[in-house]
């Protein structure tokens, strides 16, 4: 499976990660060589094998549907690169 | 004080509780071997501040005889795991500043028992690699070297600071996380022992994700003895993290009785790679002969869907980390680079904070998980890793444990196989598979190569039967009788 510029500049996109016009093509061959090398797996007959969803086959713990001791804002925003009046700021999404 | 850090934990502990030295002189040596191994660049922070402070409190519950299960013993963190109040890098760019208000439940487990933190490890950036160079930090050496040679080999990824420290003396033992090998790996490619419990086993709360259904936390350490002892502590139930095992964990120290007579040790065929060294196969050959010497029989197994692991692999971590790296966005913490838009803010952000391996593995991600190609990459994946765990359900018919060597070569110098993914992906091959099944491993040095580097033997086992993977792991230990030491380090 052999990507092209424009498939892997439209997977940047979506991953949101800038990656400069000129080194779309070294990216496009790298992954290619990826995914060439995944092929292998068509060679497996995986008709009526499900897929698999949890390894252990566990069933998942229930609980009360109660709140349980959010952290405090000041904590929560601790770590913002930037932060005005208790919010998180981020570049105007609206004009 | 010289050689305390070259006690094993276990002797430490011993020593602590018959006071035959302080916990404050051992964290002393301690801090003085990580020091003395800065060179290898295997830590990323450290903290000499708090394992002082720590010890300090551990010498008082000792003084009064309530010493806790790992009251003054140094460890290393591997920088995955969220500390509060101490910086947390994933060793990545994105995580600039990073400084959790949280603490995560493994290593909150380890300080309720008393351990004393020494730092935080290097990594490869999320924990995506095998070499430990793929860091914001630079690389990791391994304090190993070729014999007469001075060329710096890599220590095995992605818990490669952790496996390097605890080789050169710089700490006791030290927290790891696996995903397809990254604490076994290390672990053989630096001489030391390094266990990756089932899948469950451990609490994944407060790790920095990189894919979440294959991710487990485990210890690594100079002896079995000494990973037995760090995983009981580590191991538990935690209602923060819905994938871990509501089921009881067993005293793993007294799991090791030295007795493997009757037990069936599994050789699986398809490990017998192309490629694999002359030296790898002698050493497998070795591991069977010492078993059969203790009186467990070997058997050979089957694992046909083998080889298709490691593609399997390289589509399920991927599209899980896309998933989880989606979160580092320059909003709430870490870096930041401003854009024209809050897209192009996002774009820039991720751009600069993210190294060349984690972008490469974000974008096959966001690729086979994106419309149209779900199924043909991601569902076809989770359908190849039912047939492996099918495979190992149906070795376990046969045999109580598997033996196989850990890695296919010796560690690589640092600079090799940079250019090519493949390449390096192959380092995993005989890791991923059961990573891929959730199950226990453990690997142990069980010898030297031609040229003087340690090689490591891996024992996989069934979901949550950790004590027979260590039953037998420390008999193989006996038998080996590693004693070889890397030639830097902060011990001597």
């Amino acid at each position: 499976m052999s990507l092209d510029k424009a498939t892997v500049a439209k997977i940047a996109r979506l991953a949101r990660i800038k990656v400069p016009d000129e080194d779309l093509d070294a990216l496009a061959g790298e992954l290619s060589r990826i995914l060439d090398w995944i092929e292998q797996l068509n060679e497996v007959d995986t008709r009526d094998v499900p897929p698999m969803t949890h390894v252990a086959a566990m069933k998942l713990k229930w609980r009360q549907d109660e709140v349980t001791g959010a952290p405090p804002r000041d904590d929560l925003i601790a770590n913002a690169p930037e932060e005005r009046d208790g919010f998180f700021c981020v570049p105007k999404v609206l004009e | 004080m010289t050689g305390l850090a070259d006690l094993t934990l276990a002797e430490a502990r011993d020593g602590l509780r018959s006071r035959d030295f302080s916990a404050l002189e051992l964290a002393e040596a301690e801090i003085g071997a990580v020091e003395a191994a800065r060179g290898l660049n295997a830590f990323i922070t450290e903290t000499p501040e708090r394992a002082l402070a720590q010890a300090k409190r551990s010498d008082a519950r000792l003084a009064k005889g309530e010493g806790l299960a790992l009251d003054g013993l140094p460890l290393a963190i591997k920088d995955l795991f969220c500390t509060e109040g101490t910086l947390t890098t994933a060793a990545s760019h994105i995580l600039d500043g990073f400084t959790p208000r949280y603490e995560s439940t493994v290593t909150a487990k380890l300080w309720a028992a008393g351990a004393v933190m020494l730092g935080k490890t290097n990594l490869d950036e999320f924990a995506m690699g095998s070499s430990s160079t793929q860091s914001h930090y630079g690389p990791v050496e391994n304090p190993w070297r070729q014999a007469g040679e001075d060329r710096p080999l890599v220590p095995g990824g992605s818990s490669g600071g952790s496996a390097a420290a605890v080789a050169a003396r710089a700490g006791l033992g030290a927290t790891g996380t696996d995903t397809g090998g990254s604490i076994r790996q290390p672990a053989s490619f630096c001489g030391v022992v390094g266990m990756k419990p089932t899948y469950g086993r451990c609490s994944r709360f407060g790790i920095v994700a990189f894919a979440s259904s294959l991710d487990q936390a485990g210890p690594l350490a100079r002896t079995v003895r000494d990973c037995a002892i760090l995983l009981g502590v580590m191991a538990g139930y935690d209602p923060r993290d819905s994938t871990s095992a509501d089921i009881e964990v067993p005293d793993f120290e007294a799991a090791l009785s030295g007795d493997v007579r009757g037990l069936k040790v599994g050789i699986p065929k398809e490990y017998r790679i192309d490629g694999m060294g002359e030296e790898i196969e002698k050493l497998w050959r070795h591991g069977i002969d010492w078993l059969e010497g203790a009186g467990a029989e070997t058997v050979e197994i089957s694992l046909p869907h083998t080889r298709y692991a490691l593609p399997c692999y390289y589509i399920l971590a991927p599209a899980e980390a896309s998933a989880n790296l989606a979160r580092y966005d320059g909003v709430r913490y870490g870096l930041r680079v401003p854009g024209d838009s809050i897209d192009g803010m996002y774009e820039n952000t991720r751009a600069e904070g993210f190294g060349q391996e984690v972008k490469r593995r974000v974008l096959i991600g966001t690729y086979v998980l994106s419309a149209g190609y779900y199924d043909a990459y991601y569902l076809k994946a989770q359908r190849i890793r039912t047939l492996i765990s099918r495979d190992f359900t149906a070795a376990f018919e046969e045999a109580d444990v598997i033996l196989t060597p850990t890695t296919p070569s010796a560690a690589f110098a640092i600079g090799e196989k940079m250019d090519d993914p493949i390449a390096m992906y192959l380092n995993d091959v005989f890791t991923v598979p059961a990573s891929l099944a959730g199950l226990p491993g453990i690997s142990l040095p069980a010898g030297l190569s031609a040229t003087g580097l340690p090689l490591g033997l891996q024992l996989i086992g069934r979901a949550f039967d950790e004590e027979t993977v260590l039953r037998t792991a420390g008999v193989l230990e006996d038998a080996a009788a590693f004693d070889a030491r890397p030639g830097r380090g902060g011990g001597e």
